[in-house]
C-alpha cells in the first residue's frame, strides 16, 4: 500500500486529479454491479459525502463547530428545485447556482461565526438550522410550504441506452458532484490554505502574529464548507426529486456533525466513512429493531435508541473516529510486521 | 499526508463496496412480489410523528384482516403479506421508504400509502415504474386520474366530495349563518375547502384559515375565526389539529357549531388526544360533542351491522392490542377491497392484470362501504359519496341516508338507495 502511495505524483494538482479519476472509474464500476436500490444508496452517500467533506474541513482543520449545515443544504436543495422545477434550468447549471447561492449565504453567517467561540458558535448556527427551513412555511407561495417543491426525475443521456436505470444515473450524478467537492478540498487542504487553517486552529494569536488575518481565514473556511453543503443539498433535491422542510430537520444538522466525528474529524477519508454510516446505520438499526418481535409502538421508536448506543460505543472504541481506528490498526500491524522482519535475520545469523 | 490521501482513496472505495454488499437484490423477472403461495404488498405509514395518533392503527388493522383471510386459505392459495414502513408523515422519508419497498423488498405493489403530502411525492415514480399503487389512505382529488396515473387508485371519498356533502348540509340546516373553515394547507384541506365553496354561498363564508402540518399551535387561526363572528366552524384537519383547535376555542371561550370531515373526527382518537394535550384536564369527547360529520362506512359502534361484527371478530383475534375504532375499521374495510381486487384479477396475477380488474369491476363491488366506488378506466377516485353523521354521546350516528356525487362543482348530490349486502364469513368474496 505504501509503495503504491509513494508512486503518487508529488504535485498537488496532478495527485488530486489522479485520485479523483481513480475513484470515478471505481465508483462507476461499482454502480454497474450493484442493485438499483444500492445505486440509490450510493447516491445518498454521495450527497452526504459532499457535505461532510466540507464540514470536516471546517470543524477538523479550522476548529469551528457548525450545527447549521442542514439549513445550508436546504438552501442548495431549494435553489435547485426552484431553478429546475420552475425556471426549467438544466441540472448542471442549477447545481452551480446552488453552490454560489449557498456560498453567498455562507458569507454573513461565516462572518458572524468568526466572532463567536465554542458553544456560542454552536448555538448561533443551531438557531440558523431551526429558523431557515421554517421560511418555507412562512412563504408557501414560493417554497410550497410543508408540501415542498417537486421536480421531475433526471433523464439519463440517450447515448447510454433507453434501458439505463434511473437509479444508476442518479448515483453517477451524485458521485460526480461528490468527487468535484473532494477534488477541490484535496487541493485546498494540501496547499497553503490548509496550512493556514491549521495554524489558525492551533493558536489564533500566534497565527495573527505571523501576519495571518484570522477572521478572514475562518470566514473563508465557513464559505467553502457552505458551498459544499449547497452542492450536497442540490444533489439531494436531484436524487429525491424533492425539496421539502421535512428533509432538513434539526436532526439532519446534528447527524451531519455525528457523521464527521464518527468518520474521523478533519480527515477527508473519514468523510467517506461518515457518509456510509449516515446511510447504512438507520436502515441497520431499523432492521435490528424489527427483528425482535416487539409491539409496534416500541419497535418503531427503538431504532433511535440503538443508534445512540452505537454512537456511544463507537466513540469509546475509536475516539478519533473510524478513520482514526483504521490508522491505529494499520500502524499496529506495520509495527508487528517490522518486528518480525527485524527478528528473523537476527535469528538466522545467531 | 501522502499516506492519508491514499487511505482516503481506499476508504471511499471500501465504503462504496459496503454499500454495494448491503443487500442481495433478487430481481425476479416477471412480476415481483408474487409466488404460487404468497403475494407481498408494501405500505408507508405514520407509525411515529404528528399523524401517528390514530393513523398508526390503520395498517396493522389491514394486516390483521389479511391474517384472517390467510387463515381461511388466502386468495387463489396465496397468502397476503404486508410490509409496513414508518415514514413519520415526512414526505422525504416517504420517498426513501417507497424506493426501498419497490427496489429492495421487491413488493408486488404499494397498498394503503397514507397521507396527501407524503404520497403525492411517490405517485409519478410508482406510475413510471408500473407498480400498482392501490387504495391510497387519503382522499386527495389528485389520485383520481386514471388517464395520467393508471396505476394509482384512491379509496376513501375524495375530499371535494366530502366537502360538497358537508356543504350541502350546512346550506340546508344552517342557512344564513356565518361559516368559517379551518383547513390543512395542502391538497387535503384545499380539496375540502373547494367542496364547501361549491355548496355554501361565498357571502356566508367569513373566514378561511389555513395551517401548516407540523405546527404546534392554532391560536392565530382560532383567534381570527372567533373575530370573524362565525357561528359554524368547518374543520378539514387531521385528528391532532381537531383536538388542538378545540382546546384553543375552549380557552378563548369560542363555541361554534362544529362540522368536522371524516378524516379528523374519530372519537376514540380525538378523545385520547384531547386528554393527552390538555394533560388530563379535558376527558372524553365533550369538546366535539354534537359535531356534524360524514361517514362512508358503518359506524364502528353499530354492533348490529354484520360488517362491524366481522371486523370485531378479526380485531379480537389478530389485533386485540388496538382499540376498536374508526381507524381499525378503516384498515379492515380497505383490506377487504384489496382482497376483492385480487379475487377479480384471477389466478394468473400480473401487475397490469390487477389494475385492469379494478378498472373493469370496481364500480360494481359491494362491501363494507355504504356507497359504491368510482372506479373505471378514467375514474380512480374511491367511494362516490358519504352519509351525514353526528357525534352523539361520543358515538357517530349516521342519519339521512347515503348520498353520492362526483367532484365537479356543478354535478348534483343524489341519494343512494341500494341496501348494503352482508359480508362473506371468511372475509373472502366470491368472484
Amino acid at each position: 500500500v505504501s509503495a503504491l502511495a509513494a508512486r503518487l505524483p508529488r504535485a498537488t494538482l496532478a495527485r488530486s486529479l489522479l485520485i479523483v479519476a481513480f475513484l470515478a472509474v471505481l465508483l462507476g464500476l461499482i454502480s454497474t454491479f450493484i442493485s438499483a436500490y444500492d445505486d440509490l444508496r450510493l447516491a445518498y452517500a454521495a450527497y452526504y459525502f459532499a457535505v461532510l467533506v466540507g464540514l470536516t474541513m471546517l470543524t477538523g482543520l479550522s476548529g469551528q463547530i457548525s450545527l447549521g449545515h442542514g439549513a445550508l443544504m436546504a438552501v442548495g436543495a431549494y435553489t435547485v428545485a426552484l431553478l429546475v422545477g420552475n425556471e426549467g434550468w438544466a441540472l448542471a447549471p442549477a447545481l452551480v447556482a446552488a453552490v454560489v447561492v449557498t456560498a453567498l449565504i455562507g458569507v454573513p453567517v461565516g462572518a458572524a461565526a468568526t466572532r463567536l467561540r465554542g458553544p456560542y458558535l454552536a448555538g448561533a448556527t443551531l438557531a440558523f438550522a431551526v429558523g431557515l427551513p421554517a421560511l418555507a412555511d412562512k412563504y408557501p407561495g414560493t417554497f410550497g410550504g410543508e408540501n415542498g417543491l417537486s421536480i421531475n426525475p433526471p433523464v439519463a443521456p440517450s447515448f447510454l441506452g433507453a434501458n439505463f436505470p434511473l437509479e444508476r444515473w442518479e448515483a453517477w450524478v451524485a458521485c460526480a458532484g461528490a468527487l468535484i467537492a473532494l477534488f477541490a478540498l484535496l487541493n485546498l487542504v494540501r496547499g497553503g490554505f490548509g496550512r493556514t487553517l491549521r495554524a489558525v486552529r492551533d493558536n489564533e494569536i500566534a497565527a495573527s502574529l505571523c501576519g495571518l488575518r484570522v477572521a478572514r481565514v475562518q470566514t473563508l473556511a465557513f464559505v467553502i464548507s457552505a458551498a459544499c453543503a449547497g452542492l450536497g443539498g442540490g444533489l439531494l433535491a436531484e436524487v429525491l426529486q424533492l425539496a421539502q422542510p421535512g428533509a432538513f430537520p434539526l436532526q439532519l444538522s446534528l447527524s451531519l456533525l455525528t457523521g464527521v466525528v464518527l468518520g474521523g474529524l478533519g480527515s477527508l477519508a473519514g468523510a467517506a466513512w461518515g457518509a456510509a454510516a449516515l446511510v447504512l446505520l438507520p436502515s441497520w438499526t431499523t432492521d435490528l429493531a424489527h427483528s425482535f418481535s416487539l409491539p409496534d409502538k416500541v419497535s418503531s421508536n427503538l431504532p433511535l435508541a440503538i443508534y445512540g448506543l452505537i454512537l456511544i460505543g463507537a466513540m469509546l472504541a475509536w475516539p478519533y473516529g473510524i478513520q482514526g481506528g483504521i490508522q491505529a490498526l494499520v500502524r499496529r500491524l506495520r509495527r508487528g510486521a517490522a518486528r518480525t522482519s527485524d527478528n528473523q535475520p537476527a535469528r538466522r545469523t545467531g | 499526508m501522502k499516506r492519508t490521501a491514499f487511505t482516503a482513496v481506499v476508504a471511499i472505495a471500501v465504503a462504496g463496496l459496503i454499500g454495494a454488499c448491503g443487500s442481495s437484490g433478487t430481481s425476479s423477472s416477471k412480476a415481483p412480489g408474487v409466488t404460487a403461495t404468497s403475494i407481498t404488498f408494501g405500505a408507508h405509514e405514520p407509525l411515529t410523528g404528528p399523524a401517528a395518533p390514530g393513523y398508526s392503527e390503520i395498517a396493522p388493522a389491514s394486516e390483521a384482516f389479511f391474517k384472517y383471510v390467510n387463515a381461511h386459505g388466502g386468495v387463489f392459495g396465496r397468502k397476503i403479506n404486508l410490509l409496513i414502513k414508518d415514514d413519520a408523515y415526512n414526505p422525504t422519508n416517504t420517498v426513501s421508504v417507497v424506493h426501498q419497498l419497490v427496489l429492495q423488498d421487491n413488493v408486488f405493489g404499494i397498498y394503503e400509502g397514507l397521507g396527501t403530502p407524503t404520497h403525492t411525492k411517490v405517485v409519478s415514480y410508482l406510475n413510471a415504474s408500473k407498480v400498482p399503487d392501490l387504495f391510497v389512505a387519503s382522499g386527495c382529488p389528485c389520485w383520481d386520474n386514471g388517464a395520467s396515473q393508471p396505476y394509482t387508485f384512491g379509496w376513501q371519498p375524495n375530499y371535494t366530495i366530502e366537502g360538497k356533502i358537508l356543504g350541502q348540509y350546512i346550506k340546508q340546516h344552517f342557512a344564513g349563518q356565518k361559516v368559517a373553515v379551518l383547513y390543512q394547507d395542502d391538497d387535503f384541506g384545499q380539496g375540502g375547502l373547494a367542496g364547501i365553496q361549491a355548496e355554501v354561498p361565498a357571502s356566508s363564508i367569513v373566514a378561511k384559515e389555513p395551517y401548516q402540518s407540523g405546527t404546534t399551535t392554532l391560536a392565530p387561526q382560532i383567534t381570527a375565526i372567533k373575530a370573524s363572528k362565525a357561528t359554524v366552524l368547518v374543520d378539514f384537519t387531521v385528528p391532532i389539529y381537531t383536538a388542538i383547535g378545540q382546546l384553543t376555542s375552549f380557552t378563548l371561550g369560542y363555541k361554534p357549531q362544529l362540522v368536522i370531515s371524516s378524516v379528523g373526527i374519530d372519537p376514540t382518537t380525538v378523545g385520547g388526544l384531547l386528554k393527552s394535550i390538555s394533560k388530563g384536564k379535558a376527558s372524553g369527547t365533550g369538546l366535539i360533542e354534537g359535531a356534524i360529520t360524514d361517514g362512508y362506512l358503518p359506524s364502528p359502534t353499530d354492533a348490529a351491522n354484520p360488517w362491524i361484527q366481522l371486523f370485531q371478530k378479526v380485531h379480537d383475534q389478530y389485533d386485540a392490542g388496538a382499540p376498536f375504532d374508526g381507524n381499525v375499521e378503516y384498515g379492515m374495510a380497505s383490506a377487504y377491497t384489496l382482497v376483492q381486487a385480487l379475487q377479480a384479477a384471477g389466478k394468473n396475477l400480473t401487475r397490469q392484470g390487477l389494475v385492469d380488474a379494478i378498472n373493469a369491476n370496481g364500480a360494481k363491488w359491494s362491501g363494507p362501504g355504504i356507497v359504491p366506488f368510482r372506479y373505471s378506466k378514467t375514474e380512480h377516485g374511491g367511494y362516490a359519496g358519504a352519509e351525514i353523521g353526528q357525534l352523539r354521546n361520543g358515538k357517530i350516528v349516521l342519519m339521512g341516508g347515503p348520498l353520492t356525487t362526483d367532484p365537479s362543482p356543478s354535478s348534483p348530490i343524489t341519494p343512494y338507495k341500494t341496501a348494503q349486502a352482508p359480508p362473506p364469513a371468511s372475509g373472502i368474496p366470491t368472484k
